[in-house]
């Protein structure tokens, strides 16, 4: 079957095209990551070459360690990703389940409501957001980051797992009203696990930007024991901009978790996004 | 079925992510838009009504920095347009050929500048591409282009689409991943029927599957206006929040940053912060609205 669709000459150019394209993506990672093992000499003479006996160094990452608290930015990072993230995930399953569950008055409206905020950027209202977080005392404390983040991860979770818990059984819930569950036990112990694989996917959509997001540490969290990885290696690198050796140490030290973690969650991201969750 | 109590549940499953949404989200929005009225008048917040978009768009200093941030924010969502989508595009074309070998692979592989943050992203190009190090410049050479070479980000009339390349270069995978699911969605049916009918290769692509696919398209540009026009951090990682050289690669998002923010000697001021905060509303609000009335009313959705 299909004897009209393979046809090695058009293989061969797709596997080029693929390849050329893949190069293209690695290379300026694959540079960065090598170069980050050698003496300076050897960064600027030969650029490409893989570190050996003699280019070998790690003076880069001895000048990152002495110099910057990368391990309190990274922990400031996770304690930021985990909380927010399950912050979104409890409080948008318990939104979508009340949603999709129960019908009362305004529900469409309330799912307009919170569906306004997948389009509309958070950052929009950054100076109010500010002003608050300077009035309650907030700012320059990981709170404040995390509930910012919690409200920009809301809209697109409580929509996706909306839909999700639409397709779980009516029956599975009724025969557990009938045994005099409450909703409460419902929702946590017969839905919630039910819905397990979406929430993983809300979880890998939103861990990445927040991992990433510069712009509110910028501005909520600037001082030095509250800075995330992120804005850590950016202030880190605006010092040191001439010392490259910790220059691309540090941008290694930064890829290096990211990388870590898409290659545990790549299988799930990747599933999500194609089992049509963003539709 | 339980009718006329009233049901408290619904309130407590609702409560929490309406609450942290309506309080750091929704209310901010609107305050921002409010405080774009007031202005700071010796030291007291006094309501000036519309007097802070006047200066914006009166003030010739003001209305000429937000034009020129506008207009390079529009040509960095055309670079977007015009050079990320179609390689999505054709990336997911090819990786969704059936029987590719290898596909997983290179899916995972062209994903990864997609998860990096801006600063990696920034700094690295700017280091690849400095003359200093000089990788860019010997790579040219190797190909016999050597004398294409500039320092592309030093430039004021490259600056700006090297870095809407970058940026196109870090995300890619995303109009790559989506497009990739609208097309592993095609039914295997209508293709065969094609096939049956002599359409197949290129023509079966531009015939069948890309009618198919508009609807992602579709979504895909405006996820891209959206992220475009409140993009920040890439510019500031590679340029600083002076969007150097000469302003050239100044966008709405690092404008707005200075304006609040302050920057050397200029204080901030977050009621004309507030203000560029308003026009980028309008202007995505705007970009939204042509897309849901628009674009994704008309558009023919088969049904598969």
């Amino acid at each position: 079957m299909n004897q009209a669709r393979t046809n090695p000459l058009n293989t061969a150019a797709m596997h080029g095209a693929l390849i050329l394209y893949t190069l293209i993506a690695l290379f300026p990672v694959f540079v960065i990551l090598i170069n980050s093992f050698k003496t300076r000499k050897a960064i600027f003479r030969e650029p490409l070459a893989m570190p050996d006996a003699d280019s070998f160094s790690m003076i880069g990452y001895q000048t990152v360690m002495k110099q910057g608290d990368f391990f309190l930015y990274f922990q400031n990072s996770m304690i930021v990703t985990v909380a927010s993230l399950f912050f979104v995930l409890l409080f948008g399953a318990m939104a979508a389940f009340a949603l999709s569950e129960y019908r009362f008055k305004g529900n469409t409206l309330m799912g307009l409501y919170l569906a306004l905020g997948i389009m509309i950027p958070i950052r929009i209202g950054t100076v109010a957001i500010l002003e608050m977080m300077v009035a309650t005392g907030l700012v320059n404390s990981l709170w404040a980051l995390i509930l910012v983040y919690t409200a920009q991860g809301l809209p697109l979770a409580v929509f996706i797992l909306s839909e999700f818990m639409r397709q779980v059984s009516d029956d599975l819930k009724n025969a557990g009203r009938i045994d005099g569950l409450s909703e409460y036990t419902i929702f946590f112990k017969l839905v919630l696990p039910l819905v397990r694989p979406a929430m993983a996917t809300v979880a890998v959509f939103n861990m990445i930007p927040i991992w990433n997001d510069l712009w509110f540490p910028l501005i909520l969290a600037p001082a030095e024991e509250t800075k995330t990885l992120t804005l850590g290696s950016q202030v880190f690198i605006g010092q040191f901009v001439t010392d490259w050796n910790a220059v691309l140490s540090a941008l290694s030290m930064a890829i290096l978790p990211v990388l870590v973690l898409y290659v545990i969650f790549s299988r799930q991201l990747i599933r999500g996004i194609t089992s049509g969750a963003v539709k | 079925m339980q009718k006329p109590r009233i049901r408290w549940h619904i309130a407590v499953f609702l409560a929490p992510a309406v609450l942290v949404y309506t309080a750091v989200m929704i209310f901010p929005l609107f305050n921002t838009l409010r405080l774009s009225l007031f202005s700071k008048i010796d030291q007291e917040r006094v309501y000036v009504g519309l007097q802070n978009f006047q200066t914006l768009f009166g003030d010739p200093i003001w209305s000429e920095q937000f034009w020129n941030a506008l207009g390079n924010n529009f040509w960095f969502f055309l670079i977007h347009m015009l050079v990320q989508n179609p390689i999505g595009i054709a990336l997911a074309a090819i990786l969704s050929h059936p029987r590719l070998r290898f596909a997983a692979l290179y899916r995972s592989a062209i994903f990864i500048p997609t998860i990096l943050s801006f600063v990696i992203v920034g700094f690295a190009w700017k280091l690849i591409l400095s003359p200093i190090w000089g990788i860019a410049p010997s790579m040219l050479d190797a190909v016999g282009l050597k004398s294409l070479f500039a320092p592309w980000l030093g430039k004021e009339e490259y600056a700006l689409t090297t870095l809407a390349l970058i940026s196109v270069w870090q995300f890619v995978g995303i109009p790559m991943m989506l497009i990739y699911a609208a097309l592993l969605s095609i039914p295997e049916e209508v293709l065969e029927a094609g096939e049956i009918d002599g359409i197949t290769g290129m023509s079966a692509f531009w015939k069948i599957k890309l009618p198919l696919i508009l609807p992602s398209i579709g979504i895909i540009s405006i996820l891209t206006f959206v992220g475009n026009f409140n993009a920040f951090d890439l510019i500031y990682a590679a340029q600083g929040a002076l969007a150097g050289p000469a302003f050239s690669t100044d966008i709405l998002g690092t404008f707005m940053y200075r304006t609040f923010f302050g920057f050397q000697l200029q204080l901030g001021d977050p009621h004309m912060g507030s203000a560029i905060a308003g026009a980028m509303f309008a202007i995505i609000l705007v970009g939204v609205c042509i897309y849901l009335f628009g674009i994704q009313t008309r558009m023919r959705r088969y049904q598969l």
